[in-house]
């Protein structure tokens, strides 16, 4: 039997039903406002844990069969670890040795690294992924191989999610790159070493079992304690939990791309005559390669003009961390961290402080850091005429990308989405999203290599610039522009069946991904 | 005899916006087309019905059609099939894509052309963006930059780059190949609006007036009226030794340059950043140029990577009184032109020159001074380009006049 749609608050069908539990449809921005009280994990009691403080096990084989690993339970990790984890396909490589079926897995970010779970997708051992897919493993989504539906969340829409119930993770298994044996642990510290463990935090608090493991065990105590051993089951000690080669990149670089670096220009150009950018500004950038040059760019504008910022929000790189060295930036806040430079920096310096998605993304708290944002540089696969925009699909309508914390900076003063306007052929601004991640009330500025458009619900900004010299265009003449040299594209065909469903932040659904169909 | 089976373009993981077309004239069973595409969702029917309408255009009604594509845009699809059709029939039609209307523009003579940018005309992916980089001058390469084997297709594929590629008001130039085939390559261009053609490796006038007729023929021929200037580009000794020759060999020679790697492989030295080996011949080129009324051109600076040098080299290359060079990739161009555009002094004595003139205009006055010195007509007029230029570049309010008379 089909299951009810209905139209949701931003004009999308979306289901009334995912994986068997009800669902949400969007109801606005900040209009969903759940009652009642957060979801917590059952009591452990302390006489149950060893005296000694030891909690180490052999293998984490016997660690998933001591947390009672069975069919249809709820598996979490982290994907601090980047491309480099070894961990999480372990998991369900056992899983599937120990004949365990139906398992969700529910991992904060999922890598190409993360591939061969295709695997145990196929042969049951997993249902379905509530988490990013990409890749191979996106193909796979989109053509409809997965048994259940993908859950979509941002990282803050995860936090959301394990706190109010809506997800209940039965083991969490969570590498950490240093550990005691009473499961203190933290993301510094020998050969895999990630920086910070932020987004463990949610899973080791509220999962009913938690498994550590490391392959830096410590003596008591693991200091400084990310993840507070009072919390932990059990602690696996391994060979590896990461190739450090890809845990973070070496060096992160600066896009060498002449148009890639005419658009960083242009955004630091905007940003400066807006007046945006200003002594104090609190900004955010990603560590693509346009961002990192964005970030080069509005440093020299800080230096030039004697200014500081008052603090940056990681995903850190070399260039925010160059920053706080030079003084030009006074603190960074920091959920994850992208290069070798920013794991030293977190390390050593003082003023570089790890910071977790539930005081930065989280919907369930009491405000949170990314409104208090001045600056907000963002990506986008498809922006659309109405300022929606799309991170999770391509054009083609494939599964392309997870919503990492896109959605949760949203809520920042100044949304800056620079992007060029086609990528090989494919315009990037469109009649209307394949996929709405976004609602186009928050996305303020979309910066393109032949001009700037300014959401027209920001008068503010659209005076503030209007006698710059900036190529100033509205989306329709930008999108008029792609397609006079790519040409109008055709819309890629869908089935019925829904394979993915993205949440809002606040757990409503705004929108679905559908079957593509193929031949 | 004609073979059956050509290809054109390129394919590979490191190509973008371009594809590779091969293609097999049947004697039945209509078109078929096999495509392989990252845009097959989004274009995959338009690529096909591109592919029909070039093959119909060509009179071809059965043909195997294999692409590989990476994102090419329909100017390129149509020249890489183009360049495979005439490698299997004979035949004078062109397949013309639709020439952009902003495209339609003429320069002059004495436009400053301070960085003139060089891209390969048989990569597509370079050429799409180059008009956003503010180049003066964007340079459709035929020469040294494609390899031989694909200099035929290269002419189709600038020709059509010249009609649907934004140049967003940079000069418009062509570098062509040397001898006949420099000649042959005129009559692809030329009707496409070229606004400067680069000679290469020239080393005589002859040549030069060759060329100049060349393109004057096909001016006729296509009733075209927008000027086509010429700037000869000297690698050798002999060259040097013929530039104030080559430089008045006719009257659309409007600049000349100078390329340092070629000429310091005909010396038999090493090019170094100082560039003592080819002092004389850069100092004898600038002094040929200027004997001729012309502007000379510096050589291009081959390490992309090294800002700081090039800067340098700008600095010492205006110094010698060269106005301009070549870049080989964007982000050379404002270094360039910030090393060429006037500076603060320039600029207030240019300000005085001209406020002088109007003075005297407003005075009725036949004579322009400044002081006790009097002020040529050429004097103005420099000072004015160079008061335009510094307000083409912001260096100036574009009311300045009224802001010193107030």
């Amino acid at each position: 039997m089909p299951i009810k749609t209905v139209i949701n608050a931003a004009g999308r069908s979306v289901p009334l039903e995912i994986n068997g539990k009800p669902a949400i449809p969007f109801k606005g921005v900040g209009k969903h406002k759940p009652e009642g009280r957060k979801y917590s994990p059952p009591i452990p009691t302390c006489s149950d844990f060893p005296d000694d403080g030891n909690k180490v096990v052999s293998s984490l084989e016997e660690a998933l069969r001591k947390c009672g690993l069975s069919d249809g339970m709820t598996i979490s990790t982290h994907h601090h670890l980047r491309d480099g984890d070894l961990i999480s396909n372990k998991v369900f490589e056992l899983a599937s040795e120990m004949g365990v079926k139906d398992l969700v897995w529910f991992p904060s970010a999922s890598f190409p690294c993360n591939d061969p779970v295709i695997k145990y997708l196929d042969d049951g051992t997993i249902n379905r992924i509530e988490g990013s897919m990409n890749g191979p493993l996106g193909r796979y989504v989109s053509e409809g191989k997965m048994k259940g539906t993908a859950v979509l969340r941002s990282h803050g829409g995860r936090v959301q999610a394990i706190q109010d119930g809506e997800v209940r993770i039965d083991i969490a298994v969570l590498a950490a790159p240093t550990s005691d044996s009473y499961g203190n642990a933290k993301g510094t510290g020998g050969t895999s070493a990630c920086g910070v463990l932020g987004y463990a935090k949610a899973d080791y608090i509220y999962a009913s079992k938690v498994i550590v493991v490391t392959d830096n065990l410590v003596d008591l105590p693991c200091f400084p304690m990310e993840i507070e051993g009072n919390y932990v089951d059990y602690v696996v000690v391994v060979d590896k939990i990461g190739l450090p080669e890809k845990i973070v990149s070496g060096t992160t670089q600066i896009t060498r791309s002449p148009d890639r670096l005419l658009i960083a220009e242009l955004t630091a150009s905007f940003l400066e005559k807006s007046g945006i950018l200003k002594d104090g500004v609190t900004m955010q950038a990603g560590a693509g390669g346009t961002s990192l040059a964005i970030a080069v760019f509005v440093h020299q504008i800080l230096k030039n003009k004697g200014w500081k910022s008052k603090f940056g929000f990681g995903g850190s790189t070399k260039y925010m961390v160059k920053m706080l060295e030079e003084g030009q930036m006074g603190y960074i806040l920091d959920a994850q961290v992208f290069d070798l430079d920013a794991v030293k920096s977190v390390e050593n310096n003082p003023n570089h402080i790890p910071y977790s998605v539930f005081n930065a993304y989280n919907y369930h708290s009491k405000g949170n850091l990314t409104s208090m944002m001045d600056i907000m540089i963002l990506g986008a696969t498809e922006v659309d005429l109405n300022f929606n925009g799309n991170v999770v699909t391509h054009s083609d309508g494939y599964l392309l990308h997870g919503i990492g914390g896109w959605q949760n900076c949203l809520h920042a003063r100044n949304v800056i989405l620079p992007i060029p306007l086609f990528r090989d052929r494919i315009p990037v601004i469109v009649d209307e999203v394949t996929t709405l991640c976004g609602p186009g009330e928050l996305i303020d500025v979309i910066i393109t290599e032949r001009g700037i458009a300014i959401n027209p619900l920001r008068k503010d900004l659209i005076e503030s610039v209007k006698s710059s010299g900036l190529p100033l265009l509205t989306l329709k003449e930008l999108k008029d522009k792609a397609e006079e040299i790519c040409g109008i594209p055709q819309k890629p065909q869908f089935e019925e069946e829904i394979v993915a469903v993205v949440k809002w932040v606040d757990g409503t659904v705004i929108d679905v991904v559908r079957k593509i169909k193929t031949g | 005899m004609k073979k059956s089976i050509a290809a054109a373009g390129n394919y590979g993981p490191k190509v973008r916006s371009d594809c590779e077309i091969s293609l097999e004239i049947t004697s039945d069973g209509g078109v078929r087309i096999d495509l392989t595409s990252k845009v097959q969702v989004l274009y995959g029917e338009s690529i096909k019905s591109l592919v029909t309408e070039v093959l119909d255009f060509f009179g071809i009604k059965n043909a195997i059609v294999t692409i590989k594509d990476s994102g090419a845009l329909p100017f390129v699809l149509a020249a890489r099939l183009e360049s495979a059709v005439k490698q299997l029939i004979s035949t004078d039609l062109e397949y013309l894509p639709e020439l952009l209307k902003e495209n339609s523009y003429s320069t002059t003579r004495d436009r400053f052309r301070f960085s003139r940018l060089y891209l390969p005309g048989n990569s597509p992916g370079l050429m799409i963006n180059a008009g956003l980089h503010s180049a003066d001058g964007i340079i459709l390469d035929l020469e040294d930059s494609v390899a031989p084997e694909k200099k035929d297709e290269a002419r189709i594929l600038v020709r059509n780059a010249l009609r649907r590629i934004d140049f967003c008001g940079a000069e418009r130039m062509v570098r062509i190949n040397q001898g006949e085939r420099g000649l042959s390559d005129l009559h692809f261009v030329i009707p496409h609006n070229v606004n400067l053609v680069l000679v290469p490796k020239c080393e005589s006038e002859d040549y030069i007036r060759q060329v100049d007729n060349e393109i004057s023929e096909i001016k006729k021929k296509f009733n075209l009226n927008n000027p086509v200037f010429l700037m000869p580009i000297i690698e050798s000794a002999l060259g040097i030794e013929h530039s104030f020759e080559i430089a008045c060999a006719c009257d659309n020679v409007v600049a000349i340059a100078i390329g340092l790697e070629d000429y310091t492989t005909d010396l038999g030295v090493t090019r170094t950043i100082e560039g003592t080996e080819s002092f004389y011949a850069r100092t004898r080129l600038v002094v040929a140029a200027r004997a001729a009324g012309i502007q000379p051109i510096d050589s291009v600076f081959s390490d992309v990577a090294d800002m700081g040098a090039l800067k340098q080299n700008v600095m010492n290359s205006k110094s010698l009184g060269f106005e301009g060079m070549g870049c080989i990739h964007p982000r050379q161009i404002p270094v360039i032109r910030q090393g060429f555009s006037p500076d603060e002094t320039e600029i207030a004595k240019s300000k005085k020159i001209v406020q002088a003139f109007e003075t005297a205009k407003l005075k009725g006055l036949g004579v322009v001074a400044l002081g006790s010195k009097m002020i040529d007509p050429p004097v103005v007029a420099r000072a004015q380009k160079i008061i335009d230029l510094a307000i083409r570049l912001n260096l100036l309010s574009g009311d300045w006049i009224s802001e010193v008379q107030s």
